[in-house]
């Protein structure tokens, strides 16, 4: 285990992340708020003198760097930058309790959504931009970001094992040979759709400071609203874009890079791409038949129910309407959306589409196997051979989804909720959704939950949003042995 | 600039290791994901799995947008079909191919606009060229040649009874009477940049600079035996063999090739006509004594295996045997080896890697290019071969007035037929070719890099 390395990569994560906190901190000032002024301060002195701290004790690494310095490296400073992440919250007074603070830093940078605050409209404006801010940071990566602007010349191989642990997928691949290009261009195609969100949401006289705190939540995905009522207070035009471009940000960012090359016709056969689609269209149908009693005009009907199915497929967690109170039918669907998730190479989260794929290919050959034992078949994805040990990988992590799941369910039901919450806590959380249903429904929040569940819901959004090894790896004693 | 690389193999290998580390885009095509896997580990480049001759495949791996197509599969037919494909698909395209059959080599010079090659190396024959020119100097571990054949930079080895062994090296031109200068030596598995005051010990190896007309002086006045080479011994039927005998035969030189496989034997024996081919173990002493190895005044291990030339080499030493050549197909534990009399070290891999290279950087930049790029000792400096052009800078002014980078040493100045071997005094002008050493990191990839 190279330690050296690691400590010099979260330094230098840190380092990103108090630059990022900067403009958070001149907001505040401009707006008054002390308060927040005070927290954002406080964590950059803190910040700065932890990343200062092993600047100075990971001089002179070694270069060896591998599958296992990469996954480890991602894991802790995911974890780290949770912890000094939530600390202007914590420093500003707006969330006395420091679980809490870490708990909805977590939920920012995993994307989730997840809150602990009862009144959101409370909170100071540096404190909202900041809490949004970190969706979008979380949303494409902070290593990715790194990658993206450290010197690429002479590299060796082994920030592939940092992209790898880092972006979502089964099979992580390169669009360009070099690391640094291809993390440029993925923020690159990220920052122009956040813009063009912006610019809509703008034109739909919403404020700027919302705008910007709504884009953000949709651009990572995330689903941290300013409003209490998370989006339903807003017109119908800025509800129809924002549904548009969550839908957008959960489509594989290389289909983005393919339409660029102009190489329409790949993205157009993408089996995962329809495969998303399809889900969506059929949930939106189904959802709207379900629920059509509930609301007056047809219009309105399809409008709640494509933004609830955006909003929960591409775990962004927004909502214009408390689907808490929709039939048992649609809240059933909602669930399984949870568990699907976005594709992959996306900033949502789930199980991913592309994944989802493969189990099933997987599990239709491994059928007609045991039909037909005889039979050699290979499984497809987009008409090439998909490796076994991609299949191997996808049906582990199927294996790993469902154990920490369980286990997640086991020790928060301590705190007893209703069944439904706790099942749907951990799945939103895991998933990085934000909202479940019941107890902690689209109205409600998390704060009822102990310090302990919170602590594990923390993991589990983590875990989620790393594809669990990087921060089972933690866990593991090989992980921390000297070579 | 794109450079797509077909086949991961030991020269593929080493190629991506060089020129990603020189910050080109790299793409490269293998059709086993095993090699795949552990290259795209190790090194910043995108890896395309599959058949890197097939049309889908090339275009997967961005054929359109690449420069530079560089075939090194196992396959010499392989290597062709891809780069005629490729230049098909990408008419821009400039492609190198590893060709390695010999009865291609004449085909492929003839019609290489038909195959649309830019370049075609053959790892085989240059060794068996460099082999060649050892053997016109025994006593030379290692030959270089710049500026036309004018100056060399040559590698020797400090033996115990050697005049050189204990000598500071300022002293060296007065023993030598000539002028050469040392630009680097081999200590233990590590180069150094010696001083005037340096103390050559025994076991050290010097890479020295010298024009081409003071080699026989250099050599006499060291005292190292030039008889000329009469008769030399080749162990193993491998394809260097057969170019090597090849050459010998057009020499003049007596040929003696012990190969175990008497099939390939007797194919030898019909494309070589008047050497003389023996069916027998070359790892076995009887059999090369009874093929005379006593008169020998060198010996060559050609076989396909490395621990195999080892011993064979090894064991000639211990008849000793005045110039010994060994062929290593791997480099990478060449320190291990450091120590051991094996004679003069040649890696077929090594010479088309910096072939291709030079290629490659002579494309990047193709005014003020590097003429010619060497690795010298053992892979830890770069010889590198640059012309004094209007464009460059300090022209005329003397040497010690000139701030150089750290690590590059000017070793050598030829103006029209006579080189300089430089001091603080000389100058260069243009039209003048100008021989660097560099050690460490950075690669110059024009001469102006070597200023401050």
């Amino acid at each position: 285990m190279n330690y050296k390395m690691v400590g010099r990569f979260i330094a230098q994560i840190l380092s990103i992340e108090a630059v990022f906190m900067i403009p958070a901190l001149i907001l505040s000032l401009c707006r008054g708020e002390y308060g927040a002024v005070r927290g954002f301060l406080c964590a950059l002195a803190v910040i700065a003198a932890v990343a200062g701290g092993l600047f100075l004790l990971c001089r002179k690494a070694p270069s060896a760097f591998y599958a296992k310095e990469g996954l480890v490296c991602v894991g802790i400073s995911w974890v780290a930058l949770s912890l000094m992440g939530g600390l202007p919250f914590y420093f500003s007074g707006e969330i006395p309790n420091f679980v809490d603070a870490f708990f909805e830093a977590v939920s920012g940078f995993t994307t989730t959504g997840a809150s602990i605050l009862p009144e959101v409209e409370s909170l100071s404006g540096g404190i909202l931009y900041w809490r949004s801010f970190t969706h979008w940071l979380g949303g494409m990566g902070v290593l990715v970001f790194l990658l993206a602007i450290s010197p690429g010349k002479g590299k060796s191989g082994f920030t592939m094992h940092l992209l790898r642990a880092e972006s979502p997928g089964p099979d992580v691949g390169k669009l360009v040979p070099r690391m640094r290009k291809t993390a440029a261009i993925l923020y690159i195609i990220y920052i122009v759709m956040t813009i063009a969100d912006l610019i809509f949401l703008l034109v739909g006289k919403m404020p700027l400071l919302d705008a910007v705190c709504t884009a953000f939540g949709t651009a990572g995905t995330g689903g941290f609203g300013t409003k209490n009522d998370s989006l339903a207070g807003y017109s119908p035009y800025i509800q129809n874009v924002t549904t548009v471009f969550m839908f957008l940000f959960g489509i594989n960012f290389s289909c983005y890079y393919l339409l660029l090359l102009r190489q329409v016709k790949n993205v157009v056969k993408d089996e995962e791409l329809r495969l998303y689609v399809g889900i969506v269209l059929g949930a939106i149908v189904l959802v709207a038949l379900n629920v059509r009693e509930y609301y007056d005009t047809l219009g309105e009907t399809i409008r709640h129910a494509a933004f609830q199915v955006s909003s929960i497929i591409t775990t962004t967690g927004f909502a214009t309407t408390d689907f808490d109170l929709w039939p048992s039918f649609s809240k059933t669907i909602l669930m399984g959306l949870m568990v699907v998730g976005a594709c992959a190479g996306s900033t949502g989260g789930g199980l991913k589409c592309g994944r989802l794929l493969l189990l099933l290919k997987s599990l239709r050959r491994n059928t007609r196997q045991i039909i037909q034992p005889q039979r050699v078949e290979v499984v497809r994805n987009n008409g090439r051979v998909v490796p076994e040990r991609v299949l191997d990988n996808a049906n582990a992590y199927l294996a790993a989804y469902v154990v920490i799941l369980l286990l997640s369910i086991l020790l928060i039901s301590v705190d007893n909720f209703s069944a439904e919450a706790n099942v749907t806590a951990v799945l939103a959380c895991f998933n990085n959704i934000g909202p479940g249903l019941a107890e902690v429904g689209p109205t409600c929040n998390f704060g009822g939950y102990s310090a302990f569940s919170k602590l594990v819901l923390s993991l589990d959004m983590l875990t989620g949003r790393l594809e669990i090894f990087p921060i089972l790896v933690l866990f593991s004693k090989g992980a921390w042995k000297h070579r | 600039m794109n450079i797509i690389i077909a086949g991961g193999g030991k020269v593929g290998a080493t190629l991506v290791r060089q020129l990603s580390a020189e910050g080109y885009d790299l793409t490269l095509i293998d059709s086993d994901p095993r090699v795949i896997g552990s290259i795209v580990e190790r090194y910043d480049v995108m890896a395309v799995e599959g058949n890197c001759a097939s049309m889908p495949v090339l275009l997967q791996a961005g054929i359109k947008d690449a420069d530079l197509l560089i075939a090194t599969t196992d396959e010499d037919e392989v290597n062709l079909l891809c780069c005629t494909t490729a230049h098909g698909l990408n008419p821009d395209l400039h492609t190198i191919a590893r060709i390695r059959n010999p009865e291609y080599s004449d085909q492929i010079y003839a019609l290489r606009e038909v195959f649309a090659l830019s370049l075609a190396v053959n790892p085989e024959k240059q060794a068996a060229t460099e082999i060649e020119r050892l053997l016109k100097y025994p006593g030379f571990l290692h030959r270089d040649t710049f500026a036309k054949g004018r100056t060399e930079i040559v590698e020797l080895r400090v033996d115990g009874k050697s005049k050189l062994c204990n000598l500071p090296l300022m002293e060296l031109p007065g023993i030598v009477k000539c002028k050469v200068l040392v630009c680097a030596v081999l200590r233990g598995g590590t180069a150094m940049a010696p001083s005037g005051s340096f103390i050559l010990r025994e076991g050290d190896r010097i890479f020295v600079t010298a024009p081409t007309n003071n080699l026989t002086v250099l050599l006499k006045n060291l005292g190292i035996i030039t008889r000329r080479v009469r008769r030399v011994m080749i162990c193993g039927g491998s394809r260097v063999a057969y170019y090597l005998a090849q050459m010998l035969q057009r020499d003049g030189i007596n040929t003696c090739m012990v190969e175990k496989d008497p099939a390939r034997c007797v194919q030898l024996a019909s494309q070589l006509p008047g050497v003389n081919v023996v069916c027998g173990d070359s790892a076995n002493l009887s059999e090369l004594e009874s093929q005379g190895l006593q008169d020998c005044d060198a010996l060559v291990s050609l076989t396909g295996m490395d621990e195999q030339n080892i011993i064979i080499s090894l064991l000639a030493s211990g008849q000793g045997i005045p110039q010994i050549i060994t062929k290593l197909g791997r480099t990478e534990n060449r320190g291990l080896i450091a120590n051991l009399p094996l004679g003069s070290v040649v890696c077929p891999k090594e010479l088309s890697c910096n072939t291709i290279i030079r290629y490659v950087r002579a494309m990047q930049n193709q005014t003020g290019a590097a003429i010619s790029v060497h690795t010298i000792a053992d892979g830890q400096a770069e010889a590198v071969e640059f012309l004094v052009d209007e464009n460059t800078l300090h022209c005329g002014e003397p040497l010690k007035k000139i701030k150089l980078r750290p690590n590059v040493l000017v070793a050598g100045i030829a103006h029209g037929s006579d080189t300089e071997i430089p001091n603080g005094d000389s100058q260069f002008h243009v039209g003048d070719t100008i021989v660097l050493v560099t050690s460490g990191r950075g690669v110059l990839h024009q001469l102006n890099d070597i200023f401050e």
